[in-house]
C-alpha cells in the first residue's frame, strides 16, 4: 500500500512539474492542480497510513491509539480550500492577462 | 524640592500608558473624523496636547527624588519582550519638552498652516509623532526603544514630505528616512547586542549592569552601532546632511521635530546609555571628536547660509555637536551640562524657528538677501527673535549662556594629553565665535538696516496669538538665564541623578562664577564673533555657497551611493542573473529545490524496506489515476476539455485515497472543491484562444526544452516517491497529535477531531484562511469587473451562433429546449441540496462535515441553478449578495473570537454545551459552532461570488481589449 501511494505521489508530481514548465497558462493551471494533489497526499502520508481509523472519537473514553493522526488531515483540509482559491485566482488572472496581452503564453508574448 | 507642588497627584499606574495611548487614539480620531474640518482637527489636537502637558508636569513629584515609575504589560515574557513604560528624571524632562513644546507648536500651527492644506493629516501626524517620541523616551525595554525610534523616523518622513506635491519635500523626506532609518537598524542591532551582554532587555537591568557592557568583548560592536544610530538621528558629522534638507517640512514641524525633539533622540540615547557605556577610551575619542567636528562644522556652515531655516538647521547641528562633545568627555559635570543644554537648546531654537516661520509668513521669503530692516515692521517679533538669538549666541542672563559656560568650563579642564588639552578649549572657543557671528548675521541681516526693497508684500506683525508660543518660550529663556536656581534647578536635580546616580557631582547654576577662564573664553567668543561679522557682513550676506568646505558635501556622496547601490548595481545584478521569462525562473526554482532535497535527504534515506502489503483495489485506482495524470499532462496543450476531465480523474483517485486512509473530511472536501474548480475552469475555457495541433515539425530548441523538462519532472517524481516511501515505512515519531485526540472531546466538545482542530484548537489558522478566501473572491470579482477578452474570443462562441442561425434566439434558451427535464430536476434539487448543506454543517463537530464542506455544498446548489436555468435566469432571481455573506462571515468569526477575549480568555477560546432541538435532536452548541457558521457564510459568499462574476461575463458582451468603442451596458450589470 505504501509503495502504491508513493508511486502515485511520484506520478502526480512528475506530471504536475512537467506542466508547470510548459509555456501555456492552461497547462500551468492543470499542472498546479496535479502538484497540489501530490502535495496533499504527501502531507497525509506523513501521518502514516491507517485504514478504518478515521479520527472521529467514539466518546469521552476513546482510546487514542485507535485513531489516525488528525494533524496532517487538518493541514490538508486547509490546503485543499486554499488550493481551490488559488486555482480560481490564477484562472482569472490568466483570463485577464490573455485579454490584455492577446496571448496565452505565460510571458504574455511569444508563441 | 518645592513642598507646595500645585498640581494634584494622579495614579501613576495609568499615567504612563495614558501618555502614549491618548495621542495615538487622538491621531486616529483626527484622521478618521468625517469632514476633516479645520477647527475640529486643531482643537482636538490642542486639547489633547494640553492634557498631555499637564499630565507629564503632574508626574514630577513621582520622579523628583530619584523615583522611577514603571508600568509593564507582558507580551512574550519568555523572550524578554514586554511593553514596559518607565519614567525617571531624564525621561520626565524629555516628556515635558515633547508635550509642552508640542502644545505650543500646535497653537502656532493653527495660524501658520493654510486652511487649504490637508490639515487633518498634519495634526494626525503631529500627534502620531508625539506617540513615537513619548514611547521612545518612556521605553523601559530597549527593543521597544528601538521600535519607537524607527517610528519617529517614519513619522518624521511623513511630516517632511507633508507637501508631497513638491519635489524637494519628497527628496528631503526620502533622504531623512534613509539616513535615520539605517541608523535605526544599527541601533536595533546594538540593542540586541546589549541585551545579549546583559542578559535582559529591560532598561532597569541594563542600567544596573555596571561595567558589564564595557568589559564585554562585544562592547566595540555595541558601541559603534549605537553611535551610528545616535549620530544619524542627531545629525552628527558626517551624517549631518539630511537635516538641512529636512527643512522643506512646514516650519512648525521644523520647530518641533528638527530642533526641539526628534533630533534630540540621538543625544537622549547617548545620555540614557551614558552610565553603562561611557567608561572607555573608545567612547571618549569617537564621541568627543565627532561632537567637536560637528560643532565647528555646523557653526561654520551656518554662517554662510542664505535661507534662514538653513542657518537655523546648521546651528542646530552645531548645538547637537556641542551636546555630543559634552557627553563624550565622560566627566559627570559634562553630563550635567549636556542635559542642561538639551533643555535650553529646545526652548530657544523652537522659538527661533517659529519666528522664522512668522517672517516667512508675513514677508513672503526666508532669503536673508531680500530681508532687511524688519524691526520697524514687526517690532514685537523682532524683540523676541533678538532675545532668542542672544540665547543661541550665549549672551549672559539668558539660558544659553549658562550651559555654554559649563561647556567652556569642562573643555578648559586640564587633561594630561596635550592634544586634548589644546584642541578642546580652542575648538570650543572657535565654535563659540562662529555661533556668535551667525547669530549676529541672523539678527542684523533680518531686523536692522534699511527697509527691504525686494519683498512682494509689506511685512507686518502676525496675529497676536501666533506670537504667544514664542513669547512663552522666550520668557522661559529669560527666567532660566536670570534666576536659574528657582526655575530650572529642581528639574535638573531630578534629571541628573537618573543618569549619574551616586556619581552626581556638585554643580552650581549661578550666573556669576567669578572672573575665570570660562568667562574669558565667553568674552573672546562674543568679541571674536563680532570681529568676524562686522568687516565682512556685506559679503556674508550675498555669499553663494560655503567657502573651503563646499566640496565636502555628504549629500552628494549620499546621492551617488544611492544611485549606485539601488540603480546601477541592481541593473548589473538583473543583467547578470535575471530573466523576464517565467519558464527559466520556474525551472531554476524547481531545480534548486530538487538539488536541496537530494542534498538533505540522500544520506538519510537508508535501506528502504520491501513493500509488505499490497491492495489490488487501491492499485487499480492508481493505475487509472496515474494514467489520467499523465494523459492530462499530455493533452493540456491542444485538448483543454479532455485534459480537464483527465485531471478530474486523478482528483477522484486522490479523493478515494483520502477516504481509504481514514480521512473522510478530506475526501468530502476534495470531492466538493473538485466540482467547484471544474465548473470554474469550464466557465473560463471559453475565453482562451483556439489552438489546433500544427503538423509542421517542432524546432530543435523546443524539443530540447521538452526533453529537459521531462527529465527534471521525472527526477522530481522519483524523489518525492522515494521520500514519501521512506517516511511511510518508518514508525511515526511522537508528535503533538495525541494531544488533539485526547483533548478534542473533553476540551473542544466534539468528536470529529479534524473539525475541532479547525474551529477550535487551530481556529486562528482557519481565521487567516477564510480571510484569504474572502480576499481572493473579492480580487476575482475586481479583476473581472473590467475584464477584456482577447479579440478572437470577444464574439459569441461558434456553437451559439450556429444555434441562432438555425432558429433566431435559440441560444438564449438552451436549457429550455434541450435540457428541460434535467433542468426541472435541478430546480427541484435546490431545497434538497440546501438541507444537505445544513445537515453537514450541524453535524460537523461530531461527524465528517463542517463549515467548509457545508459552504461548498450550498454554493453547488447555486451552480446547479446556473446549469439548469442559465445565467440570466438565475441573476434575475438571485436575492443574496455574496459580498455581504463574505463580510458577515468574517465578522461573525472575528466576533466569536473577540467574545472569548471579552470574557477574559485568549482570542478564539471556545465554550460548549449540547442543546436539544425539536426534530433534530441533540446538537452540539459550542461557540465554535458560531465560528463555523462564519466559515460557512464566507465560503458560500466567496464561492458564489467567483462563480457569478465569471458566469456573468458570458452575457456581458464585453468589448475586446484594444477596441475603443464605448462600453455597452447590459441590463444586468449588478455583477459588473
Amino acid at each position: 500500500m505504501e509503495l502504491t501511494l508513493a508511486i502515485a505521489i511520484g506520478i502526480l508530481s512528475a506530471s504536475g512539474v512537467y506542466l508547470l514548465l510548459r509555456p501555456r497558462t492552461f497547462q500551468v493551471i492543470i499542472g498546479l492542480s496535479l502538484v497540489s494533489y501530490a502535495v496533499n497526499l504527501f502531507i497525509l502520508s506523513m501521518g502514516r497510513l491507517r485504514m478504518d481509523a478515521a479520527p472521529v472519537l467514539s466518546g469521552a473514553n476513546a482510546n487514542i491509539a485507535d485513531y489516525a493522526d488528525p494533524v496532517p488531515q487538518a493541514l490538508v483540509l486547509t490546503a485543499i480550500v486554499i488550493g481551490f482559491a488559488m486555482t480560481a485566482l490564477f484562472l482569472v488572472v490568466m483570463l485577464a492577462a490573455r485579454g490584455l496581452s492577446g496571448s496565452d503564453h505565460v510571458d504574455g508574448k511569444g508563441d | 524640592m518645592p513642598e507646595d507642588w500645585p498640581l494634584p497627584s494622579i495614579p501613576t499606574d495609568f499615567a504612563l500608558p495614558l501618555l502614549c495611548i491618548l495621542p495615538f487614539l487622538a491621531s486616529v480620531f483626527v484622521l478618521a473624523a468625517p469632514g476633516k474640518k479645520y477647527r475640529g482637527a486643531v482643537w482636538s489636537t490642542a486639547i489633547v496636547s494640553a492634557v498631555l502637558s499637564v499630565l507629564s508636569l503632574a508626574l514630577f513629584p513621582a520622579v523628583a527624588d530619584g523615583g522611577v515609575i514603571i508600568s509593564r504589560i507582558e507580551w512574550i515574557p519568555q523572550l524578554g519582550l514586554n511593553l514596559t513604560l518607565r519614567m525617571d528624571g531624564l525621561a520626565w524632562l524629555f516628556a515635558v519638552l515633547i508635550t509642552c513644546i508640542g502644545f505650543l507648536v500646535v497653537l502656532y500651527a493653527r495660524y501658520y498652516m493654510s486652511p487649504k492644506d490637508p490639515i487633518a493629516r498634519f495634526y494626525a501626524l503631529l500627534l502620531a509623532f508625539m506617540v513615537a517620541m513619548l514611547g521612545l523616551v518612556l521605553s523601559g525595554n530597549i527593543i521597544q526603544l528601538a521600535i519607537f525610534w524607527e517610528l519617529t523616523s517614519l513619522v518624521s518622513f511623513l511630516l517632511i514630505g507633508y507637501w508631497y506635491h513638491r519635489g524637494d519635500a519628497r527628496d528631503g523626506a526620502r533622504m531623512a528616512l534613509i539616513v535615520t532609518g539605517m541608523g535605526g537598524l544599527a541601533l536595533f542591532v546594538s540593542m540586541m547586542v546589549i541585551g545579549h551582554i546583559v542578559g535582559s532587555y529591560e532598561l532597569n537591568d541594563v542600567l544596573a549592569s555596571g561595567s558589564k557592557i564595557v568589559e564585554s568583548p562585544l562592547y566595540p560592536v555595541a558601541l559603534i552601532l549605537l553611535l551610528l544610530g545616535a549620530f544619524t538621528k542627531s545629525a552628527q558629522f558626517p551624517f549631518q546632511f539630511w537635516l538641512p534638507n529636512a527643512m522643506t517640512a512646514p516650519t512648525p514641524v521644523s520647530a518641533y521635530l528638527h530642533s526641539a525633539t526628534m533630533v534630540k533622540a540621538g543625544v537622549f540615547v547617548l545620555t540614557r546609555f551614558w552610565p553603562v557605556m561611557h567608561d572607555s577610551q573608545l567612547w571618549f575619542w569617537i564621541v568627543t571628536y565627532t561632537g567637536l567636528a560637528t560643532l565647528i562644522f555646523g557653526a561654520y556652515t551656518a554662517l554662510f547660509q542664505r535661507d534662514l531655516k538653513g542657518l537655523l538647521a546648521y546651528s542646530t547641528i552645531s548645538h547637537l555637536g556641542l551636546i555630543t562633545t559634552l557627553l563624550g568627555m565622560s566627566t559627570p559635570l559634562a553630563a550635567v551640562a549636556a542635559i542642561f543644554h538639551i533643555a535650553n537648546h529646545a526652548t530657544f531654537k523652537a522659538s527661533l524657528f517659529m519666528a522664522v516661520g512668522i517672517i516667512d509668513h508675513e514677508a513672503g521669503t526666508r532669503d536673508v538677501r531680500k530681508l532687511s530692516g524688519l524691526r520697524k515692521f514687526m517690532p514685537f517679533t523682532a524683540t523676541l527673535a533678538i532675545i532668542a538669538s542672544a540665547a543661541m549666541a550665549g549672551v549672559p542672563l539668558l539660558n544659553g549662556f549658562l550651559s555654554k559656560e559649563m561647556f567652556f568650563t569642562e573643555t578648559a579642564e586640564f587633561d594630561p594629553n596635550i592634544f586634548v588639552n589644546l584642541s578642546l578649549p580652542i575648538g570650543a572657543t572657535l565654535a563659540g565665535m562662529l555661533s556668535v557671528a551667525y547669530s549676529i548675521k541672523f539678527v542684523h541681516g533680518v531686523f536692522f538696516g534699511p527697509p527691504p526693497t525686494e519683498l512682494e508684500k509689506v511685512p507686518h506683525e502676525p496675529p497676536a496669538l501666533m506670537r504667544r508660543p514664542i513669547e512663552i518660550l522666550v520668557l522661559i529663556c529669560l527666567a532660566v538665564g536670570i534666576i536659574p536656581g528657582i526655575t530650572i534647578a529642581p528639574y535638573l536635580a531630578a534629571a541628573v541623578p537618573s543618569v549619574l546616580g551616586a556619581a552626581t557631582p556638585y554643580y552650581s547654576l549661578s550666573v556669576w562664577h567669578g572672573f575665570n577662564l570660562p568667562l574669558i573664553m565667553s568674552i573672546i567668543a562674543l568679541v571674536g564673533g563680532a570681529v568676524i561679522y562686522v568687516p565682512y557682513y556685506r559679503r556674508l550676506r550675498d555669499v553663494d555657497g560655503v567657502p573651503l568646505t563646499h566640496g565636502l558635501v555628504g549629500q552628494r556622496l549620499f546621492e551617488r551611493l544611492l544611485v549606485t547601490a539601488t540603480n546601477r548595481w541592481a541593473r548589473h545584478l538583473v543583467a547578470a542573473f535575471g530573466t523576464q521569462r517565467l519558464q527559466p525562473q520556474i525551472f531554476t526554482v524547481i531545480f534548486l529545490a530538487l538539488a536541496a532535497g537530494i542534498g538533505a535527504g540522500w544520506s538519510r534515506i537508508g535501506n528502504l524496506p520491501l513493500p509488505s502489503n499490497f491492495d489490488p483495489v487501491l492499485g487499480l485506482v492508481w493505475v487509472l489515476g496515474g494514467v489520467c495524470a499523465v494523459a492530462a499532462a499530455q493533452q493540456a496543450k491542444f485538448h483543454r476539455l479532455a485534459s480537464m476531465i483527465l485531471m478530474g480523474g486523478a482528483g477522484l483517485a486522490t479523493c478515494l485515497t483520502f477516504a481509504w486512509f481514514s480521512a473522510p473530511d478530506l475526501a468530502l472536501t476534495q470531492l466538493l472543491a473538485e466540482i467547484a474548480t471544474t465548473v470554474l475552469i469550464l466557465l473560463g475555457l471559453r475565453w482562451l484562444p483556439k489552438r489546433s495541433p500544427v503538423p509542421e515539425s517542432t524546432p530543435w530548441a523546443a524539443r530540447f526544452r521538452r526533453y529537459r523538462d521531462f527529465g527534471l519532472a521525472a527526477l522530481v517524481g522519483l524523489g518525492t516517491a522515494i521520500a514519501s516511501y521512506a517516511v511511510m515505512t518508518r514508525a511515526a515519531p511522537d508528535g503533538i497529535s495525541d494531544f488533539f485526540l485526547a483533548n478534542a472531546y473533553t476540551q473542544g466538545g466534539g468528536t470529529n477531531v479534524v473539525n475541532v482542530m479547525l474551529v477550535d484548537f487551530r481556529g486562528f489558522d482557519t481565521m487567516g484562511e477564510i480571510t484569504v478566501l474572502g480576499v481572493v473572491a473579492l480580487t476575482v470579482f475586481g479583476l473581472l469587473r473590467r475584464f477584456r477578452p482577447g479579440s478572437d474570443s470577444a464574439d459569441r462562441p461558434e456553437q451559439q451562433r450556429m444555434l441562432d442561425d438555425y432558429a433566431p434566439g435559440a441560444s438564449e434558451n438552451v436549457a429550455d429546449d434541450f435540457l428541460r427535464i434535467p433542468a426541472l430536476f435541478m430546480n427541484w434539487m435546490f431545497p434538497i441540496v440546501i438541507v444537505v448543506a445544513v445537515y453537514m454543517f450541524l453535524r460537523g463537530h461530531d461527524l465528517p462535515g463542517g463549515g467548509f464542506i457545508a459552504g461548498i455544498i450550498m454554493s453547488l446548489a447555486f451552480i446547479l441553478q446556473y446549469m439548469a436555468g442559465g445565467t440570466r435566469w438565475v441573476e434575475e432571481r438571485l436575492r443574496i449578495l455574496p459580498v455581504l455573506w463574505i463580510g458577515w462571515g468574517l465578522l461573525l468569526a472575528l466576533l466569536t473570537g473577540l467574545g472569548a477575549m471579552v470574557l477574559g480568555a485568549p482570542f478564539l477560546t471556545s465554550a460548549f454545551a449540547y442543546a436539544e432541538l425539536p426534530l433534530i435532536g441533540k446538537v452540539p452548541m459550542a461557540t465554535a459552532l458560531m465560528f463555523d457558521l462564519g466559515v460557512f457564510a464566507l465560503v458560500v459568499g466567496a464561492t458564489v461570488l467567483m462563480l457569478i462574476a465569471l458566469a456573468h461575463q458570458s452575457i456581458r458582451r464585453p468589448k475586446a481589449a484594444g477596441s475603443n468603442k464605448p462600453k455597452q451596458r447590459a441590463g444586468l450589470d449588478k455583477w459588473n
